[in-house]
């Protein structure tokens, strides 16, 4: 089943930065959309529910390599 | 300020009194470089310790790492203040920027404190208290004068006045009596209120707004994806040009280095895309915000976009231009009682939501024993086959009545007929009210950019016509069935020309395909369906007609600022770019470029958040 997921964001402090976040996060495998709101400080996910812990951890580390003040909170 | 922004605040201080002892004093070299090293430390330290975090994972193009070479650089070519005053007032800019979304993000929020934490119920005959969502249907809460009212319901005792405003945007407080209903959100202003629930908090007005909200901005507008694409883009282009305008020209025709690399180090002060990917996403949300505060939801914001480039409106009639409330003008009968005619037929309508059916019951004032009624078969505007009593009754209009063989007297096309195994009993004459400001609203569209209004509604031509010509609606499709109403939408659609959209305003769930259909559809919340709502990409909360106008105004307002920022930005770092390479720029014109322009961009988006009048 593909579900819809959204993650608090942590210290994400440029726009810029989302932007890019964004755009690597949908490349993931697996990933039906992905969207990264600077404004709400948010990351929604749509992936298939078993995958979904896994495409998570990527999309965190992804975060963390542009911004590395930034953290999803899990 | 949060307390990270308050520190920055303080090292930009600091910095800035450094920086203007260290030009002030007259110090000779090295002891120079030194008193200008030292603010720099203060106010680059840990964008120097980011971009080196950075480089390690592989982003180059990061903009503090860039901001650490155009400082460095400076220094290299002895000009220190310049190099101190890029950090400062690149952190500047951060700031702002941090506190200008904090701001936004706040006022955003503000409709989630619209729930209180604790509702007091009575339970048992105790008055005790839990949280919203422990509340279940049927139960009576308590809610005294200042407290917000924490879920759907209608008042069963006490009086107060009622401030709706966070929700609808309506200024004035209204009195509420006794067997009013009143909506979560609101807040009750001087009596004390015992109200019993109507609906558990997941289904509560209140919380479905705020999902609303946090679930807003995912899709974005096409503007926003280009945004996206041309930072992409940007900073890469610039900083290759950068280099090659440092190593260039002083290799090729052994130009002066010193003054190659000033031209590169403007490039790179204003090779962040910043102004423009933080002042269009900023402008959208606070575009949602703002028509937020005025009872207006949208669901995203590509929708702020299409709805600004719409100009055909098309109307939904009943709920939507009209009240949707009907009120039974005239029964008549020949073969029985006018009260027994009106209790048969609520009780074939007892088990519809159509908003005529509602209302023939709702007139009904006798209790209707349900138990009669042993099947039900709706059809979709035409009418009701019910068995009561053990006998067919049909309840509809005449094309119905038509269709079933009977014969009814021609009366206004809007009669609902009842017939019983076959024989006429009478019929009854409903009446809807136009809505107060559908006249005005309608007719100052054409000042929003509305070309044309059609009206689609399931009603007779007649009535059709006469409410189309008390509005001034341009083009009137009546007597529709669901399915036509998607083949006229579908049909006006067609005659749209290219690169502008078609808007739906509707309420009832029969209007849900057409808003799929539709390139931005428009639902009324209070007599909305929970299937319009949902299918609608804007809400109405306070059912205006000219909320509709107001959210058009809203739109067009947020992409006149958005196209603003966009035009300003981009020429703006144009123009620096093209100086800079010719040599007529210098750091200061670079530094406003960039730091100046975020602060205006943003100031700019800023203003969407404002309440419209």
């Amino acid at each position: 089943m593909i579900v819809k997921k959204s993650y608090k964001l942590e210290n994400l402090d440029c726009a810029n930065c989302a932007a890019k976040m964004e755009e690597r996060i949908k490349k993931i495998e697996g990933v039906v959309s992905a969207s990264v709101s600077f404004i709400m400080q948010k990351l929604v996910i749509e992936a298939e529910e078993k995958e979904l812990e896994k495409i998570v951890k990527q999309a965190a580390k992804i975060c963390r390599k542009v911004d590395s003040d930034c953290r999803v909170i899990l | 300020m949060t307390r990270k922004q308050r520190k920055i605040l303080f090292r930009i201080i600091i910095s800035a009194v450094l920086l203007i002892g260290a030009a002030v004093i007259p110090f000779e070299e090295p002891f120079k470089l030194i008193a200008f090293l030292l603010p720099y430390a203060v106010i680059s330290y840990d964008i120097i310790i980011k971009s080196i975090r950075n480089i390690f994972h592989g982003e180059i193009f990061d903009e503090n790492f860039l901001m650490m070479i155009a400082s460095v650089g400076a220094f290299f070519i002895n000009e220190y203040p310049e190099a101190v005053l890029v950090i400062i007032l690149y952190q500047v800019g951060e700031l702002f920027q941090a506190v200008a979304v904090g701001k936004s993000r706040k006022s955003i929020s503000e409709l989630a404190n619209l729930c209180p934490d604790t509702v007091s119920v009575i339970r048992n005959g105790e008055e005790i208290y839990l949280s919203p969502e422990e509340i279940f249907e049927g139960e009576t809460i308590v809610i005294r004068p200042g407290e917000r009212i924490p879920l759907d319901g209608k008042i069963i005792e006490g009086r107060s006045d009622i401030d709706t405003s966070a929700l609808t945007g309506e200024s004035f407080p209204r009195s509420y009596f006794e067997g009013d209903s009143v909506i979560s959100g609101s807040l009750n202003l001087n009596g004390l209120l015992k109200v019993q629930v109507s609906s558990s908090y997941g289904e509560s007005t209140i919380s479905k707004i705020i999902t609303l909200i946090e679930e807003s901005s995912t899709k974005k507008a096409t503007v926003e994806n280009f945004i996206t694409k041309f930072a992409r883009y940007y900073t890469p282009c610039v900083v290759i040009s950068a280099l090659a305008l440092a190593i260039l020209p002083p290799l090729l025709f052994s130009a002066d280095f010193s003054d190659w690399l000033t031209r590169a180090l403007i490039f790179l002060v204003v090779s962040c895309p910043c102004a423009l990917v933080i002042s269009v996403p900023l402008s959208f949300f606070g575009g949602i915000g703002g028509a937020s505060k005025n009872g207006i939801l949208f669901k995203s914001s590509s929708y702020i976009e299409i709805l600004s480039k719409s100009d055909i409106l098309v109307f939904d009639k009943t709920g939507t231009l009209t009240e949707g409330t009907f009120e039974v003008s005239e029964i008549y009968s020949e073969k029985m009682d006018k009260s027994e005619l009106l209790e048969l037929t609520a009780l074939a309508e007892s088990y519809s939501n159509h908003p005529v059916a509602l209302s023939i019951v709702a007139s009904c004032e006798n209790t209707l024993d349900k138990a009669r009624v042993s099947s039900v078969n709706e059809i979709a505007g035409m009418g009701i086959s019910a068995v009561i009593d053990g006998k067919n009754l049909l309840v509809g209009n005449s094309k119905f009545m038509e269709e079933h063989s009977v014969k009814t007297p021609a009366v206004e096309l809007t009669a609902v007929h009842v017939a019983r195994e076959r024989e006429y009993l009478g019929y009854i004459l409903l009446s809807d009210k136009v809505k107060e400001d559908a006249f005005a609203s309608i007719s100052a569209a054409k000042k929003f950019g509305i070309k044309k209004t059609v009206m689609l509604t399931g009603d007779s031509k007649e009535i059709a016509e006469k409410v189309g010509a008390e509005l001034g609606i341009d083009e009137i499709r009546a007597s529709l069935l669901p399915a036509d109403k998607v083949y006229e939408f579908e049909k006006i659609s067609e005659s749209k020309v290219k690169k502008s959209y078609v808007a739906f305003v509707g309420d009832g769930i029969n209007d849900a395909p057409v808003m799929t259909a539709a390139d931005v559809s428009i639902a009324m919340k209070k007599s909305g369906s929970d299937i319009a709502l949902e299918a609608a990409d804007v809400v109405i909360i306070n059912d205006r007609v000219s909320s509709v106008l107001k959210a058009i105004k809203i739109s067009k307002k947020t992409m006149r600022i958005v196209h603003q920022n966009i035009i300003f930005a981009l020429s703006s770092k144009g123009i620096v770019l093209i100086l800079g390479a010719l040599g007529f720029a210098n750091m200061w014109i670079a530094i406003f470029a960039d730091v100046g322009i975020l602060i205006l961009a943003v100031l700019n988006a800023m203003r969407t958040l404002k309440k419209e009048k």
